[in-house]
């Protein structure tokens, strides 16, 4: 698990290197889920760094398409491209865009971007699996503020409808959304509720602790006959003292120093 | 002569037939399976059939998931739903993530008849056309969903597909060979070419019989493939008549009207009239009253293709 606090830290790195080398991002989303994609890329999914469509993986739908910076930070520590690659973000003639393409970067399952989408998406693949009796999981990543979007309820009910067990969503409910907080602007509340009333079962979870999200996922690959939302208690912005639990992270400027100096301060902690 | 079977029941039969010999084929619907006529697909492979419920938007999202994992998807609604309700998710999760679904909408233009004009799609045409590399299909009797459907399947890429799903008036004859994206002549004229589409070929084949009987020879063209339109065919018909009509039971906003308009404007400009809704919404109305209503008749196919003859010889006509 110490591996997973550092690879946590390493994904946190590249974000604030990408993002820092182009000027601007969406570091807030980003940072915020560094430490699942750690759990998730290091101590949970079947993937190969050498054969990225292999039928066998599992999947992952990245359903908040804009935190694209942190999936691309963590399928490089797994191997599927050297680090460097990943600091054209949003340059001309990029592989690396702001928002997941699976037609540019190798180990993007799905392509992303308008919100409220990537979990219709994922229950299609679930249903593709089960056809062709995979024994695959996916897993989709969704935001807290896109779930004022009506299809992410078609899609939850649907689901539930079908029974999905290898269906495994997780929630970034870090409580921000451009505009402000959630809870100001359309509120969840009450979340766990709500994915409960639709069919899921839920589980919640502190976000930023990878011994957790992970013990967590163990329990919810046990569920069966309903797919499973976790949770997780997230920061907007986690680990760098410019973004976190900053409204203006989700879309900011960072310069490069900004990102150095917060790099280094990252450094410096004893992980 | 109207056909003895409906267009839906055989779509149904030849995707059927098409999903015996190849698994990857699917079909979704959004409870509105009776209508489509998509039931006995879900009774001859019910493990291949997901009914959504009431939700577009999802309905294309899960098509894309299963197109993502080597399935091919049919997700079928009608018209109006199955475009304007869910574009987005056409665009960006289907077309812009490189994936393979088949989009069917049916009840285009004014077969929706009595659900009037909250179901009546007359742009549906024009959004699908407008994204990039999705091909766009309209059927025209049971022949031509026999003909084309197996290519449909085996395209590569997005689709859309334009379904009357009632009794047609017999066009095409059973076994005949039509390839996607090609227009042949179903008539030849050397006067005025009038390119059709759907429901409406029926009417520009009456309107060739109209203006034989008063000296005028026209040259029919059925433009099943919308996108990527035969560019071809249209430049080569144009130019020989020098007059053009297009006919086609949508807007003349971005429909076959216009997609023929920005070949021949760019390419062989001649004097043109579009036969469609003119720019309008549809409304309430069996056929016979609508086709009237929105001037979608052979006799209306007649008076644009005297017009374009007439401006052919004299100039422009000023009307």
């Amino acid at each position: 698990m110490e591996n997973l606090k550092e690879t946590a830290k390493q994904i946190r790195i590249g974000i604030l290197h990408m993002i820092g080398t182009l000027g601007v991002g969406h570091i807030g989303g980003s940072l915020s889920i560094a430490d699942l994609l750690a759990v998730l890329y290091f101590a949970v999914m079947h993937v190969d760094p050498q054969n990225p469509k292999w039928e066998d993986r599992d999947r992952l739908v990245l359903s908040k398409g804009h935190a694209g910076p942190a999936l691309y930070a963590a399928l490089a520590l797994r191997g599927f491209y050297p680090m460097e690659l990943c600091d054209t973000l949003n340059q001309p003639g990029t592989n690396f865009p702001s928002h997941c393409d699976r037609l540019k970067t190798p180990g993007i399952d799905m392509t992303t971007g308008s919100l409220g989408q990537g979990l219709s998406q994922a229950v299609g693949i679930a249903l593709g699996l089960q056809l062709k009796k995979s024994p695959s999981n996916v897993y989709v990543i969704l935001g807290d503020g896109e779930q004022q979007e009506g299809q992410i309820w078609e899609a939850a009910m649907y689901a539930a409808s079908r029974k999905l067990d290898h269906l495994i969503g997780f929630t970034d409910y870090n409580h921000m959304q451009l505009d402000g907080m959630v809870e100001d602007i359309n509120s969840l509340s009450p979340l766990a509720d709500k994915w409960t009333a639709f069919g899921w079962q839920v589980f919640e979870v502190d976000g930023h602790d990878c011994e957790k999200i992970y013990e967590t996922i163990q329990q919810a690959q046990r569920v069966e006959h309903k797919p499973v939302m976790i949770l997780l208690h997230t920061i907007k912005g986690k680990g760098a003292a410019f973004s976190e639990g900053k409204l203006a992270s989700h879309s900011m400027n960072v310069t490069p120093e900004m990102a150095l100096a917060a790099i280094e301060t990252l450094n410096e902690e004893d992980t | 002569m109207q056909e003895s079977q409906e267009m839906r029941a055989v779509f149904t039969e030849t995707l059927i037939h098409l999903a015996e010999q190849d698994p990857r084929v699917v079909v979704l619907d959004a409870d509105l399976m009776r209508a489509n006529g998509t039931l006995p697909f879900q009774e001859r492979f019910p493990d291949r059939t997901f009914d959504v419920g009431i939700a577009e938007a999802n309905m294309i999202g899960i098509a894309a998931g299963l197109s993502l994992e080597g399935f091919i998807p049919f997700p079928a609604t009608f018209a109006t739903f199955a475009t304007r309700r869910c574009y987005d998710q056409a665009v960006l999760s289907n077309a812009y993530a490189g994936l393979n679904v088949k989009i069917v909408g049916t009840d285009p233009g004014i077969s929706s008849e009595l659900n009037g004009g909250t179901h009546m799609p007359t742009e549906d045409i024009a959004l699908m056309r407008s994204i990039p590399g999705n091909t766009v299909v309209e059927f025209v009797d049971c022949a031509s969903v026999r003909a084309l459907l197996p290519q449909i399947k085996e395209h590569n890429g997005p689709c859309y597909v334009r379904l009357f799903r009632k009794k047609a008036e017999h066009v095409y004859d059973d076994g005949v060979k039509l390839t996607l994206g090609k227009a042949y002549p179903l008539k030849h004229g050397e006067d005025v070419a009038i390119f059709c589409t759907g429901i409406l070929v029926k009417e520009a084949l009456d309107a060739y019989e109209i203006l034989a009987a008063d000296g005028i020879s026209a040259e029919i063209v059925n433009i099943h493939t919308i996108k990527p339109l035969d560019k071809e065919a249209v430049v080569a018909a144009a130019g020989k008549t020098g007059a053009v009509v297009t006919a086609e039971n949508h807007s003349v906003i971005n429909g076959l009207g216009s997609a023929v308009s920005e070949v021949l404007s760019e390419q062989c400009p001649v004097p043109m009239r579009r036969i469609g809704f003119q720019d309008c919404f549809g409304e309430v109305g069996k056929m016979d009253y609508l086709m009237k209503r929105f001037h979608l008749t052979a006799p209306d196919i007649v008076r644009a293709a005297k017009d374009v003859v007439a401006q052919k010889r004299t100039g422009p006509s000023h009307i």
